[in-house]
């Protein structure tokens, strides 16, 4: 009993740096989402029943447009599996990572959001760490986060009054320093150059509202036709 | 709309959400060897991916009009220089940010 106690305050104490940047991001975007919820007249139980059940930043967004819009729950569906269909890619990249993890697995799956994958995917957790619960508290951290955040934006909505403007830019930060950790992680960067070159042609092509889609199915287009050039160059295991 | 349609509109994301994080690992279950191309994906997929959450994060950026995407350009410069110099997530996205921030509400 004593000895799981330690492990899991390890592992704890293991994952908390890696999550203090989501820390900072998720309180800002989450009192954003939060003060959004309540200046479109929504209760503070809106956004905190949602953080805490979608738990999917930019859909909980467009979601306050579905709300006070008509009601249409096939069309709230396919919007979704839209704006998520990235999701598809991290599972695809988790499945070795998340493998023989037992009852942890189902809450590692339904948590796993971008800010979670992408330390999951890239941390290098020290060999006496436990990972499975590791991940777990990177996870759960990062949930917390995101629904106190939304919370207190719900209900301390109406009195923020500083300048915020530009604080929005912490998610690009964020994810540039995402891209370079493994970019410095890799030995061959054809598949990042590849990200990033056709995301902005199809940025140029069907504009900042429609190019997600197309963005994915060139990308996965290409790593199809061009298998063996992207396989020969990577010698990475 | 009334509550029950808003909790069936909740209730419709939460499920579209959980069916792409789950789906992967219903299709491919763990004791079954996954396809090569699907390990090939798994493989090469998140180096794109990230490059293209950086495209998406940064999609509203005016570059036509207004201030033409500069303070956009030098907060990235920065995130990138301060992250290359010290490689410390943190400091590299709150830079980064802070000076975004100044660059819009003071200088552009």
């Amino acid at each position: 009993m004593d000895n799981k106690r330690t492990m899991l305050k390890k592992a704890l104490y293991a994952a908390f740096p890696h999550t203090i940047p989501i820390l900072a991001g998720f309180w800002f975007l989450g009192l954003t989402y939060g003060v959004y919820m309540n200046v479109s007249g929504f209760s503070f139980w809106y956004p905190m029943l949602i953080s805490l059940t979608v738990f999917a930043g930019s859909i909980e967004f467009v979601a306050v447009n579905m709300l006070l819009g008509a009601f249409s729950p096939l069309q709230a569906l396919a919007m979704t599996l839209m704006v998520n269909a990235r999701h598809l890619f991290y599972g695809i990249s988790m499945l070795e990572k998340y493998r023989g993890l037992g009852l942890k697995k189902a809450y590692l799956i339904f948590g796993m959001c971008d800010e979670t994958f992408s330390i999951n995917y890239t941390a290098c957790i020290p060999k006496d760490v436990d990972r499975g619960w590791f991940m777990f508290f990177v996870t759960l951290l990062n949930h917390l986060y995101w629904f106190s955040g939304s919370t207190l934006g719900g209900i301390f909505g109406s009195f923020i009054k500083f300048d915020t403007t530009g604080l929005s830019f912490v998610m690009t930060a964020m994810f540039i320093v995402i891209f370079m950790e493994q970019w410095l992680k890799e030995d061959r960067h054809a598949g990042a150059l590849m990200g990033i070159g056709v995301c902005t042609a199809c940025l140029l092509i069907f504009g900042a509202n429609h190019f997600i889609i197309p963005s994915m199915i060139a990308i996965l287009g290409i790593l199809t036709i061009f298998r063996k050039v992207f396989e020969k160059g990577k010698s990475l295991s | 709309m009334t509550l029950p349609q808003q909790a069936v509109t909740i209730a419709m994301v939460v499920l579209g959400t959980v069916l792409t994080r789950f789906l992967p690992f219903l299709l491919f279950s763990a004791g079954k060897s996954m396809p090569p191309y699907v390990r090939y994906l798994g493989k090469l997929l998140p180096s794109a991916v990230f490059g293209l959450l950086v495209v998406y994060s940064l999609k509203d950026t005016a570059i036509l009009t207004g201030n033409h995407g500069i303070p956009e350009l030098i907060a990235c410069a920065l995130v990138i220089a301060l992250h290359v110099w010290k490689r410390q997530m943190l400091l590299s996205i709150a830079g980064g940010t802070i000076a975004y921030m100044a660059l819009v509400q003071f200088v552009f």
